[in-house]
């Protein structure tokens, strides 16, 4: 069955390797529904956090195969209950549209938002949540005259409290970079 | 434009001297025990090529005819030597050009370090001539790839690129150097790379899952071994074998599997696949264990996915642990190098022997010889049968030789019918399955096993796609014996265009021009042979030539290649004939 999966992947910073990265969602024709790259809690290791909707099984072999590259030092699956997510996103409406007595003050107070910024012409609305929280802000704010919308990739963080600096020092340290053959 | 480096630290030691990127460059080479090299100059490599004028008696470049030859050959040195295979070309369409051969060596996992000149750092992204984005080109088909565009990042890259190509599955590695780099002075000082911390090319072996199979192993009635390039690579023949001996299993390979085992091996039981024997094909789908060592079910191998084996339970031994799974899923994973993993199960599994079970595989070979092989190998009328000058060229050579198969009916019938001895004599394009490929391939397995006869079969097709190797050959004196099995037709094609597409020969039959005239003009001896009577003495003729030499042999110009597990069929449904 597809659903929704997230895909967390930890690598080197070097310019090329996201390429690398959406290659192998190319090759088998999934779309990305989201992409995110950020610095990570680690000096010099970005994450890039991708949603995909697959089946669970073809959302393992991506990952493996997104392993597999040279530069990724780590890639997990998640679905939606192993992780803590977000996503932002801005609404710019017309001044005037919003000031010209619409309750848009409640809406905004009742559903999280808050206003970023003020100018003669524009209001910019920011509201950050799971896309369905910002989906249903589009559409209350839709009526007004929507200027400009935009939403981020989604960001995710794991429950798992296995922390990346332990995880990167065990891969510095792994005897996995040598050929052992040991008598059994 | 900002361009990315990797953050390398800079050892200046006492033993460090000043020099050109380019000179570092090859000192690179040289300090990875490179001695040949296989390449074609043009503008943004001429700084390495006036350097490599230098180093003449120490890098043996040879120069080929098309970058293609050239990455052809690295693999075939690679592949018969077990040695890294390295090219040199130029920007532009001297990297495209080789970009056939790169995805050939990241399919057949073989290990290239390719080398190509880009044009100075300041005109990256402006389309200056000769500038074509070969990062972004080769990066799905590489194992690595990386920009140089300074000098002193040189020997680290370098040293990154031979430990990525050679190590853990290995595969091609692209390394793309600007000519500023090239030209520019920095400080040399080589440090072998053993360490990369992302990445991770040699897998605990896991003995739980060793214990695992073993109890499948010793529980097994009827267990079999298919035995992919993995074994060759990891050099683990002998400790296949053993295991083989001890649990008493039959073997088959896959195409790059071949010479794996000896075919006069007791288990052999011969080669699996599309085209392979009866026996293999029939038994994956009644064997109780199946045990894939370092193979990747290929399509071309369990035909359809849906009834492969689903009665047995499966062990999948591979280095990559992105293959498990992948196709075929197995009970027992050991992820793991070939060796380590066999010499784990020969420790632990108990003496057996399946000498029933392995008279099947005889009872199967029976059938195949009267349904298949006394046609193709013993025809007393007619043209000459393909099968039938393979059996005469593995008579001949007792099976001694490296042969190095193009792609179609000729690679079939020399896989099944070529009797190989030893490790690393089969050289082929298994999964790009790239016409042209042999004769390159040939001129590298010859400068990589010079104790071989190394023996070329083409087909008319794939000859003629890199046909100017011939010039290689003769300007570099390459002892390579060519045997173009001349149809007249794209066999393979126009078997499947008789078999499943009405007989509709569509753009399949050939006009071919006189070979022995154009092997005469590169200074190549040639024969030609049109009736089975002049057979074995020009095979004795060539076979004994001294230096390069072609037999032409026209063969039966509508043969078919059977057995045939044909597409989206089961591998219990092979076709005898």
């Amino acid at each position: 069955m597809e659903k929704q999966f997230t895909l967390s992947v930890l690598t080197e910073d070097r310019s090329g390797l996201l390429n690398h990265i959406t290659i192998i969602f190319t090759r088998r024709k999934i779309n990305i529904d989201s992409l995110n790259v950020s610095t990570s809690e680690v000096k010099g290791i970005s994450r890039i956090t991708l949603v995909i909707t697959s089946t669970k099984e073809k959302a393992d072999k991506i990952c493996a195969q997104i392993r597999k590259l040279i530069d990724v030092l780590g890639a997990f699956v998640y679905d939606d209950s192993e992780i803590y997510y977000q996503e932002i996103a801005l609404y710019k409406l017309s001044t005037s549209e919003v000031l010209n007595g619409h309750k848009i003050e409640d809406l905004i107070r009742n559903s999280g938002a808050r206003i970023l910024v003020v100018e003669a012409n524009h209001i910019i609305i920011e509201k950050t949540g799971h896309q369905s929280d910002t989906h249903a802000l589009y559409q209350k704010l839709e009526p007004y005259g929507l200027l400009e919308f935009v939403r981020s990739g989604r960001i995710a963080v794991s429950k798992s409290m296995r922390r990346t600096e332990t995880y990167i020092k065990e891969l510095e340290e792994s005897t996995r970079n040598t050929l052992s053959i040991k008598d059994y | 434009m900002n361009v990315a480096t990797l953050k390398i630290e800079k050892k200046v030691t006492e033993t460090t001297e000043r020099m050109s990127g380019s000179n570092a460059l090859l000192r690179c080479l040289l300090a990875e025990g490179v001695h040949t090299i296989f390449g074609y100059p043009g503008g943004a490599i001429m700084p390495v090529y006036d350097a490599l004028y230098d180093y003449s008696d120490q890098l043996n470049h040879i120069l080929v005819r098309h970058e293609q030859g050239a990455i052809h050959a690295a693999q075939g040195y690679a592949r018969v030597s077990g040695e890294v295979g390295v090219c040199l070309a130029t920007s532009g369409p001297g990297g495209t050009n080789l970009i056939t051969g790169i995805a050939d060596a990241m399919l057949d996992s073989t290990p290239v370090v390719c080398i190509t000149g880009q044009v100075s750092s300041h005109l990256l992204g402006t389309d200056a001539f000769q500038e074509i984005d070969l990062m972004g080109i080769s990066m799905p088909v590489t194992k690595w790839n990386y920009q140089i565009t300074k000098a002193e990042e040189i020997p680290a890259i370098m040293a990154r690129a031979f430990y990525i190509a050679r190590t853990g599955r290995p595969g091609p590695v692209l390394i793309d150097i600007t000519k500023d780099a090239q030209f520019e002075a920095m400080d040399f000082s080589y440090t072998p790379c053993t360490r990369i911390r992302s990445y991770h090319p040699y897998p605990t072996l896991d003995l739980k899952m060793v214990e695992a199979a073993v109890q499948l192993i010793d529980g097994a009635k009827k267990p079999l071994i298919l035995v992919g390039q993995g074994v060759i690579l990891a050099d683990a023949q002998e400790e296949l074998c053993a295991f083989a001996e001890k649990a008493g299993i039959p073997m088959a390979a896959t195409l790059l599997g071949l010479s794996a085992v000896s075919v006069d091996h007791p288990l052999y039981v011969g080669y699996l696949g599309m085209h392979g024997n009866y026996g293999p094909n029939i038994k994956t789908n009644e064997c109780d264990v199946l045990i894939a060592v370092g193979m990747r079910f290929d399509d071309r191998v369990t035909g359809d996915l849906k009834r492969y084996a689903k009665q047995a339970k499966v062990i999948h031994i591979d280095i990559d642990p992105s293959e498990i799974n992948k196709n075929v899923i197995c009970h027992v994973p050991i992820v793991s190098d070939a060796k380590a993993a066999l010499q784990a199960l020969s420790e632990n599994v108990k003496t057996n022997s399946h000498a029933e079970w392995l008279a099947e595989f005889h009872a199967c070979d029976k059938l195949e010889e009267e349904k298949v092989k006394s046609k193709d190998l013993r025809p007393t009328t007619g043209q000459v049968k393909m099968a039938e000058v393979i059996q005469m060229l593995s008579d001949k050579t007792e099976g001694k030789a490296v042969i190095v198969s193009d792609v179609g009916q000729h690679q079939m019938v020399t896989s099944r019918y070529y009797a190989f001895k030893s490790k690393r004599q089969n050289v082929t394009s298994g999964g790009l399955g790239t016409m042209g490929f042999a004769l390159p391939a040939a001129m590298g397995a010859r400068m990589g096993q010079k104790d071989k006869q190394v023996i070329a079969v083409i087909g008319d097709g794939g000859f003629q796609m890199t046909i100017q190797e011939l010039g290689t050959i003769f300007q570099s004196g390459i002892d390579v014996k060519i045997m173009v099995l001349n149809n007249n037709f794209l066999g393979m094609v126009r078997q499947w265009q008789q078999m499943f597409f009405k007989g509709r020969y569509s753009f399949t039959e050939m006009t071919n021009p006189n070979f022995q005239m154009i092997a005469r003009g590169y200074g190549i001896f040639a024969i030609k042979v049109t009736e089975r009577v002049e057979l074995n003495a020009a095979m004795e003729q060539f076979l004994n030539h001294k230096g390069a030499i072609l037999l032409e042999v026209v063969v039966e110009k509508e043969e078919n290649v059977f057995p045939m597990v044909a597409t989206g069929a089961s591998v219990s449904e092979i076709r005898l004939e």
